[in-house]
């Protein structure tokens, strides 16, 4: 193949230059332009996927291969589809704002933290390409590092806390996706997830590899029971790091459902559908309920995430259901897309509101909701912001976020009609915890003479805001280019889901 | 036409990006010259269309916009459906919404976020129009929910009040109480017509008529259940019992809007939405049921509240409550175009009373408080002139265009044939009465009662033309829209393409036995019990509050226990309060500390680790790094093995 291997360039070029902005020890502003600069130059890269990208087909494109560790039969074995690509964009995108964020709030080892971040840009990237088990494995454990440490030094007070609960909780849920690759590997000598695909597996072997799955990926989503160190990482976590974690890892954990759980593992999925509906439900409604009474700003978004995050999961696996249900699969593809766009959305939702706290921070040196009241008074351009963003948190049609939550509530609705009620609840339970948070913080008379000292966004923060209130809005206004990518792989991902793989 | 009909569309929205991003250097002149000159363009056009569909009978309209998805073979989509009944409704929108750009530049004279009030009201317009030009559920949520988003930022606009942010985060929630249900009558439109077309959905109707919805072994009327979710919807949105706790606390935002959204426009998308589907409300008798008590109970529990109100908006926004109620009861009968007429005399002369309450209340400096008033009538005439105008209209005074879409309603009701009708009549007669006494005791108190030392001692004048000038311009139409166009809304044809009623529901032909031109009703209402009713009530106000002033007191301690159930808006507030507000909120603090915290983390996680480090702790002592432990212990465990491996 005689092609760009832009796939490579795209996870070894942020790596590579990650490398070279730690070399600039005590040049805290070269290392910063580089690391913006370098990111745009990737994001720009990235792009080439969407334009290159052919939306008629399910196969995968731009893909890449060769021997690694040929004893094994590991390869090296990139490429991406209309499941992976967006996601891939979403990534290089959101870590162009990450490292643009934390040019002033920064001040010690900037050189580390900014390769950090890029690093962590490579590594994801080569999660959502790489298409060999051990190559996914690598890179999915590898990215604990570069986080574990951004966290761990430049977190707050009870970071250590935090960041050894999130590697443990992580890489406990690892462990168990690795034991399904070596036993899939040990039937069929192949470690590429498109064999692992094709194989045929019994059922007792499906459930189990299921549940290894289910584990890995609930943890990583988060789903209850197992999300309690989400909001703890994000307290702790420096605002670019909450950017990160809620925008693209978090994704990583439904990326694996429709890569991995449903292709590989249909007749167990169809089995235990219900399991991860349950979750789902109790994610958007139980976890919505605690986020209602949350005093501190980011453990309220990081709440707010899982419950969003309830909607890809359930998305995911309203399939079987509405078979069961209706006797046909219309509707599957709605979920499933449904699920798909959430995440992007709730990426980029999640982004402005952790970036936003991160403002305010920034200013006030606290995320205590009773610290605040009544910024608008002084920061009126931002309280514009921050209403926007709270909308699209909510749902609100015009923004990205509804376009998946809807999609999902209209094909829940064709499996069960209290599935859609539950999750229908999220239009009040969305809305009321975060318009009873932005009641509190952003109006209101200004309550403190430190409010009464906020300076209105910067021009650096006016522009990343902007960024994302632009993409926000028009993809609630205009959907289809994200759509049109997925179609021809999210039929062909139903088209497995629903194929029997028992031998 | 599809240009025309974007302009009327998009050049609202226009005008609120200039004056919400640019008002910064466009000024409060330039802002409010750039929204009323492009809501004057669409309102003009709006006329135009108005004039094509009405008079020169113009073909109904159905065109897509842009396709917004598609997915799993479902087209959503952005599209025009413009017929008479939406020509009529983008006219009202437009005109009341430029009175109210004119009205406000008087109002908010001293006030601050001119721009911004500007910008929205202007926003607020082209989500109305996005609503009522919707060919389809999709673009009618969006224009639901955007006109919801309008209103919790007007309600709020006042930031710094406490009640002000308490009452838009209310109306929001309250509202999103009943989208709640709304998105999940359109999932039902989805699931079982594979189309959010509202041609298409019509044209599956026929189908699904008989089509149940398994509940276990339950068997629900499948356009039963669709069509009371997607009037949950219309009950968050038009205030009716039990979600109506919103609207009187949505007076917290400045007068005009209240004029525009919380009475003559936003309120009545629920009525509209249900005209609009009326091909499928006509197969479901059981919601139509429903929706016929919730409009009576409305209308007259509202309407008395109506009575021992002292702020001057939250009176005139409790007979908004009732008459949303009237409309809504009208649609209970299938009377859609008697509920369509009222909504659309009610938006001129609902309009009209607020404004000219907001005129009061400039003159007051901005104090709402009626016992503070009094006397008013010789200061500001114009003002007092559109008052008694939009009052006589709302009580229905014969003439009035009240009048006629009022007594369309009562016939109406009187000629359907079923308990729940005749219960809903008595209701609404007695309200009539009780609008009339409400109406007209704020009426007097405020212009006729005895000068309070508040008006004796400030300079109270005229307000300037800019806010009498729409008063003027809405008072004509609240006098003669009703006469001249009750014939063809009610009786002629005029909304036919658009409303569908089943033969034997048909009352409002029933009704035109009785004659159809105005002057026929004219003579039959001044006959009629309505009539008396209203002009009854009138004199009772009059007794009470000019004649004989000291027995209202009198009156309010001896029947306490009434006076304090109605002060209290009949315990609504605070049952919502204890039972949701703080039921969520303990329910959360519960979840979060205890299943949350201690459970999961505490046990489980934390717990994990702790057990970890208790048996490491524990386990350490084995490593003791004595040769002679190891040794020791080397030799046990081989007469063991030994032992085991031997027996």
């Amino acid at each position: 193949m005689t092609q760009f291997p832009l796939l490579s360039a795209l996870i070894w070029l942020p790596i590579l230059s990650g490398l070279l902005v730690l070399m600039m020890r005590h040049q805290p502003n070269l290392a910063k332009q580089f690391a913006l600069w370098s990111s745009v130059l990737v994001f720009i890269l990235s792009l080439g996927l969407y334009t290159g990208f052919d939306n008629t087909t399910a196969q995968m494109q731009f893909v890449e291969q060769a021997s690694w560790i040929s004893a094994f039969n590991i390869q090296y074995f990139l490429g991406v589809d209309g499941l992976s690509m967006p996601l891939i964009i979403l990534t290089t995108f959101t870590t162009v704002l990450a490292v643009w964020s934390a040019f002033d709030c920064i001040k010690e080892r900037v050189e580390q933290y900014m390769a950090a971040f890029l690093m962590m840009n490579g590594i994801m990237i080569g999660v959502f390409s790489a298409l060999d088990a051990i190559l996914f494995y690598v890179f999915w454990e590898v990215l604990l590092i570069p986080m574990f440490l951004v966290i761990g030094q430049w977190g707050g007070q009870r970071r250590v806390y935090a960041t050894i609960k999130f590697f443990l909780y992580t890489f406990f849920g690892s462990v168990f996706m690795l034991i399904a690759f070596l036993y899939m590997y040990s039937q069929i000598g192949s470690f590429s997830l498109l064999d692992f695909q094709a194989m045929p597996l019994g059922f007792t072997a499906q459930i189990l590899i299921f549940l290894a799955f289910l584990i890995a990926f609930a943890v990583k989503i988060p789903m209850f029971p197992v999300h309690t160190w989400l909001p703890d990482a994000h307290v702790e976590a420096p605002t670019a790091g909450s950017v990160v974690l809620a925008a693209i890892m978090l994704k990583m954990g439904g990326y694996g459902f429709v890569r991995f759980s449903l292709p590989m593992t249909p007749d167990a999925a169809n089995e235990l559908d219900w399991l991860v509906i349950s979750l789902s439900i109790i994610a958007i409604v139980y976890i919505s309920v605690i986020a209602m009474v949350q005093k501190d700003m980011k453990k309220l978004v990081a709440y707010s995430s899982i419950a969003h995050m309830g909607f890809v999961t359930l998305g995911m696996f309203l399939l079987y259901g509405i078979l069961r249900n209706t006797g046909e699969v219309q509707g599957a593809i709605l979920g499933l897309e449904g699920a798909m766009i959430q995440m992007i959305s709730h990426g980029l939702i999640s982004a402005a509101m952790f970036l936003a706290i991160g403002v305010m921070y920034d200013r006030m040196h606290t995320r205590d909701i009773s610290a605040y009241g009544g910024v608008v008074n002084t920061m009126p351009v931002f309280a514009v912001f921050v209403l926007l963003f709270a909308m699209a948190n909510a749902g609100l049609p015009g923004t990205s976020g509804f376009v998946g939550e809807f999609m999902v509530i209209l094909a829940a609705f064709k499996s069960n009609f209290w599935i859609a009620l539950a999750a229908a609840t999220t239009l009040i339970l969305g809305a009321a915890y975060t318009l009873w948070m932005v009641k509190r913080v952003i109006f209101g008379d200004v309550v403190n003479h430190h409010v009464a000292e906020l300076s209105d966004l910067n021009r650096r923060e006016f522009a990343i805001m902007s960024i994302l209130a632009v993409v926000v809005v028009a993809l609630g206004f205009y959907p289809a280019p994200v759509m049109d990518i997925m179609h021809a792989s999210v039929a062909h991902l139903v088209e497995q889901a629903m194929t029997s793989k028992l031998p | 036409m599809h240009a025309i009909f974007l302009t009327i569309l998009l050049s609202p929205l226009v005008g609120a990006i200039g004056a919400g991003v640019f008002g910064r250097w466009l000024g409060r002149t330039g802002s409010h010259r750039i929204t009323i000159a492009s809501v004057a363009v669409s309102a003009a056009l709006s006329a135009y269309v108005f004039y094509l569909y009405v008079f020169a009978g113009a073909e109904s309209y159905n065109a897509t916009i842009y396709t917004w998805m598609i997915s799993d073979g479902i087209r959503f989509e952005a599209g025009f459906l413009v017929d008479r009944l939406t020509a009529t409704m983008m006219l009202v929108v437009t005109f009341v919404s430029l009175m109210v750009h004119i009205n406000t530049i008087g109002y908010m004279e001293h006030e601050e976020g001119y721009e911004r009030f500007f910008s929205y009201i202007s926003l607020f317009t082209f989500s109305m129009l996005s609503l009522v030009m919707a060919n389809n559920f999709l673009q009618l949520f969006f224009g639901w929910e955007a006109v919801g988003l309008v209103s919790y930022l007007l309600i709020g606009f006042y930031f710094k009040r406490e009640s002000a942010n308490q009452a838009s985060l209310k109306a929001f929630l309250v509202n999103r109480v009943g989208d709640f249900g709304f998105l999940l009558g359109i999932a039902l439109v989805v699931g079982y017509f594979g189309t959010l077309d509202y041609a298409e959905f019509f044209d599956g109707l026929a189908a699904h008529a008989g089509t149940s919805v398994m509940f276990g072994d339950t068997a629900i009327h499948m356009l039963t259940l669709m069509t009371m979710l997607l009037f949950v919807g219309a009950m968050g949105k038009s205030a009716q019992m039990p979600l109506h706790v919103w609207l009187p606390e949505s007076m917290e935002g400045p007068t005009p809007i209240s004029a525009l959204i919380h009475a003559a426009t936003m309120v009545t998308a629920g009525i509209f939405m249900v005209a609009r589907l009326s091909p499928a409300y006509e197969l479901a008798e059981g919601t139509l049921t429903f929706i016929l008590l919730t409009g009576a109970f409305t209308a007259l529990l509202m309407g008395l509240l109506g009575i021992v109100q002292t702020d001057i908006k939250r009176v005139v926004a409790y007979s908004t409550l009732s008459q949303l109620g009237y409309m809504v009861a009208a649609l209970g009968v299938s009377a859609y175009a008697a509920g369509m007429f009222h909504v659309l005399t009610h938006a001129f002369f609902k309009a009209l009373l607020f404004l000219a309450a907001g005129s009061v209340i400039i003159a007051m400096h901005h104090d709402q408080d009626i016992r503070n008033m009094g006397g008013l009538a010789k200061k500001m005439p114009i003002t007092y002139a559109a008052l008694l105008i939009g009052s006589l209209a709302l009580i229905g005074f014969p003439g009035f265009s009240g009048f006629y879409s009022k007594d369309g309603i009562l016939m109406a009701i009187s000629e359907a044939d079923s308990v729940a009708a005749q219960l809903a009549f008595v209701m609404l007669l007695v309200g009539v009465f009780v609008t009339a006494f409400y109406s007209f005791r704020m009426f007097f108190i405020v212009f006729h009662g005895k000068e309070s030392d508040y008006v004796r001692t400030h300079d109270i004048h005229e307000s300037p033309w800019v806010v009498t000038l729409p008063l003027i311009a809405l008072a004509i139409p609240a006098v003669f829209f009703g006469g001249l166009f009750v014939e063809p809304i009610l009786f002629g044809d005029m909304f036919a393409d658009a409303i569908t009623v089943a033969p034997e529901h048909n009352v409002l032909a029933k009704v035109a036995e009785h004659g159809t031109s105005a002057l026929d009703m004219l003579l039959h209402g001044l006959m009629a019990l309505p009539t008396w009713l209203a002009l009854a009530g009138v004199a009772l106000a009059w007794f009470l509050y000019i004649k004989r002033p000291e027995l209202a007191p009198v009156l309010a301690q001896r029947f306490a226990g009434v006076h304090a159930t109605l002060r209290h808006a009949y315990g609504f507030d605070r049952f919502n309060d204890i039972v949701f507000v703080q039921g969520t909120r303990r329910i959360g603090e519960f979840c979060s500390r205890v299943t949350d915290s201690k459970m999961i983390d505490g046990w489980v996680v934390n717990g994990t680790a702790n057990a970890i480090a208790f048996l490491a702790a524990k386990g350490r002592y084995a490593q003791t790094g004595y040769l002679y432990h190891y040794a020791f212990v080397m030799i046990f465990s081989l007469m063991g093995l030994l032992a085991w491996a031997l027996w």
